[in-house]
C-alpha cells in the first residue's frame, strides 16, 4: 500500500493506506484519533469536520491522497482545551449527546478564524451544515457569540 | 410528596467490600478514564485531574459510590447516557445526600450489574425510578461516615454537623470522609436514615457541567463508536435492501481481493465483511454481487396512508373508553367538527450510527457499545449465542456514552449482529453501520393517524371521539384516559392495529409524539370556529374535569395541567396577540410531565420562521437546572424539526431516504430561541427527555394556522411549504 506523509496537529504521520481511503478513516483507525465522528459519509452532516490550512473540511470526503497541507483535529485545537469557544462550550453546557460537537466546534473555529465578529446570519451560515440531532443549536450559537466576545 | 422522615434504606451490602488498591493498574487505568465534576479551573479540569490527590486506597461503601482515602469520591452512574445527561445528573442526586462537595465527585460509568435495579434509558424514568434509590446510596454513606466518627469521638452523631465531606464534633474536632473511609466501610448498613428537606438542597436545583464535558470538547473515546482494542477488526454488514426480500445468492470474490478484507460471513439473511480497516470493510461491502429475493409483500407509503385512512374512520369492536354516548351526542349537536390526522413512519437518524463491539470465544462474550438497554440486550445476546438461559450472564455488557437514541438504542439488534459475527469470524470486531444501513435498518416509529370528531351544543363541547390507526401497536396503558377524557360527557377512544413486515418501535415520545399534534391542532381549530380563545377554552374543560369529572378516572391532574397552561400564557403576553405577532398554543402531558407552550413565528416568503418559543414545565424537583433547560430546547427543537421536515417514504419495501442529503432534519437556522419557565415544586422528580416534544408540533402549526389561516393535516408540513433543502 502507498505511504503517505500528513501533518496533523503540528505533527508528523506516516501511513500505509488505499489512496482512496478517507481523511476521516485515517485519523479514526490509523491515527487513533476518534474525535472527528463518521455521520454521513457524504459531507452532509458536519460531525466529520476539520481544519484543512485553517479552513473546515468534511474529512470524510477528502482522500488522503489530495492532503497536502496541515490538518487540524479537536485534538489539536488548543494546547489545554482553553480554546475561546471551548470556553464557551463550557459556560454554556452546549452538549447532550455530544457527538457533533467537535464538528461544531470545528466549524465554528475555522468561522471565528476568518471572521473573529460575524453577525447571526454569518453564524447561521457556517453552522448549517453541522446537524445536531438534539437540537442544541440554540446553546451553540451562544456559545460562538461568548467566544467572540459580542 | 418528597419524605422527610426517616425510611427504609433496603440498602443490600455488596459481597466484596473491601479494599482496592489504586496501585493496581485496573484502579489506575479507570481513573484515566474518570471525568471531574470540577469546573472551577477550567486548565486542571481539562487535564481531568481532580481537585484532591488521587488516592492510595478506594472503599466500596455501597454499590454507587466509594470513597478514596484522600476523600475524593467516585459516584457510579448506573444508567445509560444517551444525551438526557444522566451521568451527571443522578450521580448528583448521591451527592447531595452524602453530603460531600460535587468538586471532590469523579463519575463513572457503572456496566450492567445487579446491583442496580433498573438501567435502563428509556420512557423519561432514569430519574424518577430512580430518585429514592439514590438518594438512599447518599444519605446511607454519610450516616456511616457520620457514626464511625461520632464513635471515634465518643459523642452522639447528632450533635455533629456535616459540611462537603467533612464531619466536625461538638468540641470542633473534624475528620474528612476520606479519613473515615476505611472503617466507614465495614459498617453495619443502617435500616433507616434521615434524608434531606428540599429546602437543604445545595446541589440539586444548581447546574453542574455535564460530567464528561471535557471528553467531548477535546475528543476522547467516549462513544461506542470509538471502541479500539488490540486485535480488533472492523465489520459492517449488508442487509436486504427491502422489507419482504431475502438473500438469495452472492458473489464475494471483487471483494475478497480488496486490500484489508479479511472475511465474508454469511449469517442468516445478511453478509458480514471483516477487515482490518473500516473503509477496507466498506469498500468490501459495496463491492458484494447479490441476489435478492421477494419473500414478502413489497409495501409502499401510498398504501400505508390509504389503510390508515380507511381504518381511522371505522368504530372498533372493543373501545378503549366510552363515556356517555357519542353518536348521540353528535346527532343532537348543533355544530360539529371532524378533520384526520396522519404522520409517516420515521427512522431515529442518531447522529452516532449503530454501532457494536463483541469478543465471542469459548468462555464467553464481551459486548460493549452504546444501548438503553443492557440487561435486555444481554439476554438477546445470549440467546443468539446459543446459550442456556441460566447462562446469559456469560456475556457481560460494558456502556459507553451514545450519540443520540431517541429510541432506537432500545433495540438490540445491532448488538445481536456483532455477537453473532464474532463469533463466526472468531476475533473481536467492531460492527458499524454506514449511515445509509443505519436509514435502511431502522426500528422506525410506525405510521399512524388519527381521527378526532367534536360535537357542541351552545358553544361547549359535549361529545368528542378520538379514533386511532396505528401501524405494529396501540395507544398503551393510561393513554384513553390522557385529556379531554373526564372533561366531556361523551367521550369515545377507538384503536385500530394494523400490520407491516417493516421493524418498527419507540420513538421518542411513543404514541404522544404525533397525538399530541392531532389532540392539540384540533383544540386550536375548534376554537377558532367556536370563535372561542384557543387557552380559554382549554380552561374551560379542565374546570370541567376538576369540578364535574366525568367518567372513573383521567390520567391528569388537573391543577398541575392548569398550571402550566397559566403560566406560558403570562410569560408568552398571549392576550396581547395578533396584529402581526403570531402565536400558537400547545399543552400536553406526558411521562409524568406537565407541558405547556406557545410559539411565535414570523412568515418569510411564505415559509414560517419560529422565532421563539416559550415553555412552562411542572417536572417536580429540579435536578440539574441549565442541563434540565438543555432537555427542553433540544425536545422543542426536535418537535418543531420534525413536524416539519420529517419527510420518509417507502416504495417497494424500500426506504427512499438514505442519508442526511434526501432526508431532511432542522438545521442551526431553523432553531427557536426557547424561554423556559418551571413551575417551582417540592414533588419528586419526574423526567424531561421526552415531555416537551409532544407539544411542539401543534404549537408551530397554530400559529401557522394563527398567520396564515392555514391549517396542516399531514406531517411533515414541508410537503406543503417551498422551503430550501
Amino acid at each position: 500500500m502507498p505511504e503517505f506523509n500528513l501533518n496533523i496537529n503540528g505533527q508528523s504521520k506516516t501511513v500505509n493506506v488505499d489512496a482512496d481511503t478517507p481523511l476521516l478513516w485515517v485519523l479514526r483507525d490509523e491515527l487513533r484519533l476518534v474525535g472527528t465522528k463518521y455521520g454521513c459519509g457524504i459531507a452532509q452532516c458536519g460531525a466529520c469536520t476539520v481544519h484543512l490550512d485553517g479552513k473546515a473540511i468534511r474529512s470524510c470526503s477528502v482522500p488522503v491522497s489530495s492532503i497536502k497541507k496541515e490538518v487540524t483535529t479537536i485534538e489539536g485545537l488548543s494546547d489545554d482545551a482553553n480554546h475561546p469557544l471551548q470556553n464557551a462550550w463550557r459556560e454554556h453546557d452546549v452538549p447532550q449527546c455530544g457527538y457533533c460537537q467537535s464538528g461544531q466546534i470545528m466549524s465554528a473555529a475555522a468561522l471565528l478564524a476568518s471572521n473573529p465578529k460575524p453577525s447571526d446570519e454569518e453564524i447561521d451560515d457556517a453552522m448549517r451544515g453541522n446537524i445536531c440531532r438534539c437540537g442544541t443549536y440554540i446553546r451553540i450559537k451562544k456559545a460562538i457569540k461568548t467566544a467572540s466576545k459580542q | 410528596m418528597t419524605k422527610n422522615t426517616p425510611i427504609n434504606t433496603n440498602q443490600s451490602r455488596r459481597k466484596f467490600m473491601k479494599v482496592s488498591l489504586a496501585t493496581s493498574g485496573g484502579m489506575l487505568l479507570g481513573f484515566n478514564l474518570l471525568t471531574g465534576c470540577q469546573s472551577e479551573s477550567k486548565a486542571v479540569a481539562a487535564k481531568l485531574i481532580p481537585a484532591l490527590p488521587i488516592p492510595n486506597e478506594w472503599f466500596d461503601i455501597n454499590a454507587y459510590l466509594k470513597i478514596g482515602d484522600t476523600g475524593l469520591v467516585t459516584i457510579m452512574s448506573p444508567n445509560p447516557e444517551i444525551g438526557q445527561n444522566v451521568k451527571t445528573s443522578m450521580p448528583m442526586i448521591v451527592a447531595e445526600e452524602l453530603d460531600v462537595d460535587w468538586k471532590d465527585v469523579v463519575v463513572e460509568q457503572s456496566p450492567l450489574s445487579s446491583d442496580f435495579d433498573r438501567q435502563v434509558a428509556g420512557g423519561s424514568q432514569s430519574i424518577r425510578q430512580s430518585w429514592e434509590s439514590l438518594r438512599n446510596a447518599g444519605a446511607t454513606a454519610r450516616k456511616m461516615l457520620l457514626d464511625t466518627a461520632a464513635e471515634k469521638w465518643n459523642v452522639n452523631p447528632e450533635d455533629c454537623s456535616i459540611s462537603n465531606g467533612v464531619i466536625t464534633s461538638p468540641a470542633g474536632e473534624t475528620f474528612g470522609y476520606g479519613e473515615l473511609a476505611s472503617e466507614a466501610a465495614t459498617r453495619e448498613v443502617p435500616t433507616e436514615v434521615q434524608l434531606k428537606q428540599p429546602k437543604d438542597f445545595n446541589i440539586i436545583g444548581q447546574s453542574k457541567t455535564n460530567v464528561d464535558m471535557e471528553g467531548i470538547l477535546t475528543g476522547q473515546a467516549l462513544f461506542g463508536i470509538d471502541t479500539q482494542i488490540e486485535s480488533m477488526k472492523y465489520a459492517v454488514a449488508l442487509r436486504p435492501p427491502a422489507f419482504g426480500q431475502a438473500l438469495d445468492s452472492f458473489d464475494d470474490s471483487a471483494t475478497k481481493a480488496i486490500n484489508g478484507v479479511e472475511q465474508v460471513i454469511r449469517f442468516g439473511n445478511k453478509i458480514a465483511v471483516v477487515a482490518n480497516s473500516t473503509w477496507a470493510a466498506m469498500k468490501g461491502k459495496k463491492a458484494l454481487v447479490v441476489n435478492w429475493k421477494n419473500v414478502g409483500k413489497l409495501e409502499n407509503s401510498i398504501d400505508h396512508s390509504n389503510e390508515l385512512k380507511e381504518y381511522s374512520s371505522k368504530l372498533s369492536d372493543e373501545p378503549r373508553r366510552v363515556d356517555g354516548d357519542v353518536e348521540k351526542a353528535f346527532a343532537e349537536a348543533d355544530y360539529v367538527l371532524e378533520k384526520y390526522y396522519e404522520a409517516p413512519f420515521l427512522p431515529h437518524a442518531c447522529m452516532e450510527p449503530m454501532n457494536f463491539y463483541a469478543n465471542v470465544t469459548s468462555e464467553g462474550a464481551e459486548i460493549k457499545g452504546p444501548i438503553q438497554t443492557p440487561q435486555w440486550t444481554q439476554a438477546r445476546v445470549g440467546k443468539v449465542l446459543g446459550y442456556e438461559e441460566d447462562d446469559y450472564g456469560k456475556v457481560s455488557v460494558g456502556m459507553t456514552r451514545m450519540g443520540g437514541g431517541f429510541g432506537r438504542r432500545l433495540y438490540g439488534d445491532f448488538a445481536e449482529e456483532a455477537a453473532e459475527i464474532s463469533q463466526k469470524a472468531g476475533v473481536p470486531i467492531q460492527l458499524i453501520f454506514s449511515r445509509e444501513d443505519d436509514m435502511l435498518a431502522g426500528t422506525y416509529r410506525p405510521a399512524s393517524a388519527y381521527r378526532i370528531k367534536a360535537g357542541v351544543v351552545n358553544g361547549k363541547l359535549t361529545a368528542y371521539h378520538l379514533t386511532e390507526a396505528f401501524y405494529n401497536g396501540s395507544m398503551f396503558g393510561a393513554m384513553p384516559s390522557n385529556f379531554p377524557a373526564g372533561a366531556v360527557p361523551n367521550y369515545r377512544v377507538d384503536c385500530h392495529q394494523l400490520e407491516t413486515n417493516f421493524t418498527t418501535g419507540a420513538w421518542r415520545a411513543p404514541y404522544a409524539n404525533f397525538l399530541a399534534y392531532a389532540e392539540q391542532a384540533f383544540f386550536d381549530e375548534l376554537a377558532d370556529e367556536l370563535g372561542q380563545d384557543a387557552i380559554q377554552l382549554r380552561l374551560d374543560l379542565f374546570a370541567e374535569a376538576k369540578n364535574n369529572p366525568i367518567g372513573e378516572e383521567h390520567n391528569y391532574e388537573v391543577d398541575k395541567f392548569v398550571g402550566v397552561i397559566k403560566l406560558a400564557k403570562e410569560k408568552s403576553d398571549w392576550i396581547n396577540r395578533g396584529q402581526g405577532k403570531h402565536l400558537g398554543f400547545s399543552a400536553y402531558y406526558s411521562h409524568n410531565t406537565y407541558v405547556a407552550e406557545v410559539a411565535e413565528i414570523e412568515m418569510v416568503n411564505d415559509v414560517p420562521q419560529v422565532k421563539k418559543v416559550v415553555c412552562a414545565v411542572d417536572c417536580g424537583i429540579v435536578i440539574n437546572r441549565l442541563a434540565a433547560i438543555n432537555q427542553i430546547e433540544g425536545g422543542i427543537v426536535d418537535g418543531i424539526g420534525h413536524a416539519m421536515y420529517g419527510n420518509f417514504e417507502f416504495k417497494d419495501g424500500q426506504t427512499q431516504q438514505t442519508n442526511y442529503h434526501n432526508y431532511r432534519l432542522i438545521r442551526c437556522d431553523e432553531a427557536p430561541e426557547v424561554e423556559v419557565h418551571f413551575v417551582e415544586s417540592e414533588n419528586d422528580p419526574t423526567g424531561l427527555g421526552e415531555p416537551t416534544l409532544p407539544p411542539a408540533g401543534g404549537a408551530l402549526a397554530n400559529a401557522i394556522a394563527s398567520a396564515t389561516g392555514k391549517r396542516y393535516y399531514q406531517q411533515p408540513f414541508i410537503k406543503f411549504l417551498d422551503v430550501k433543502g
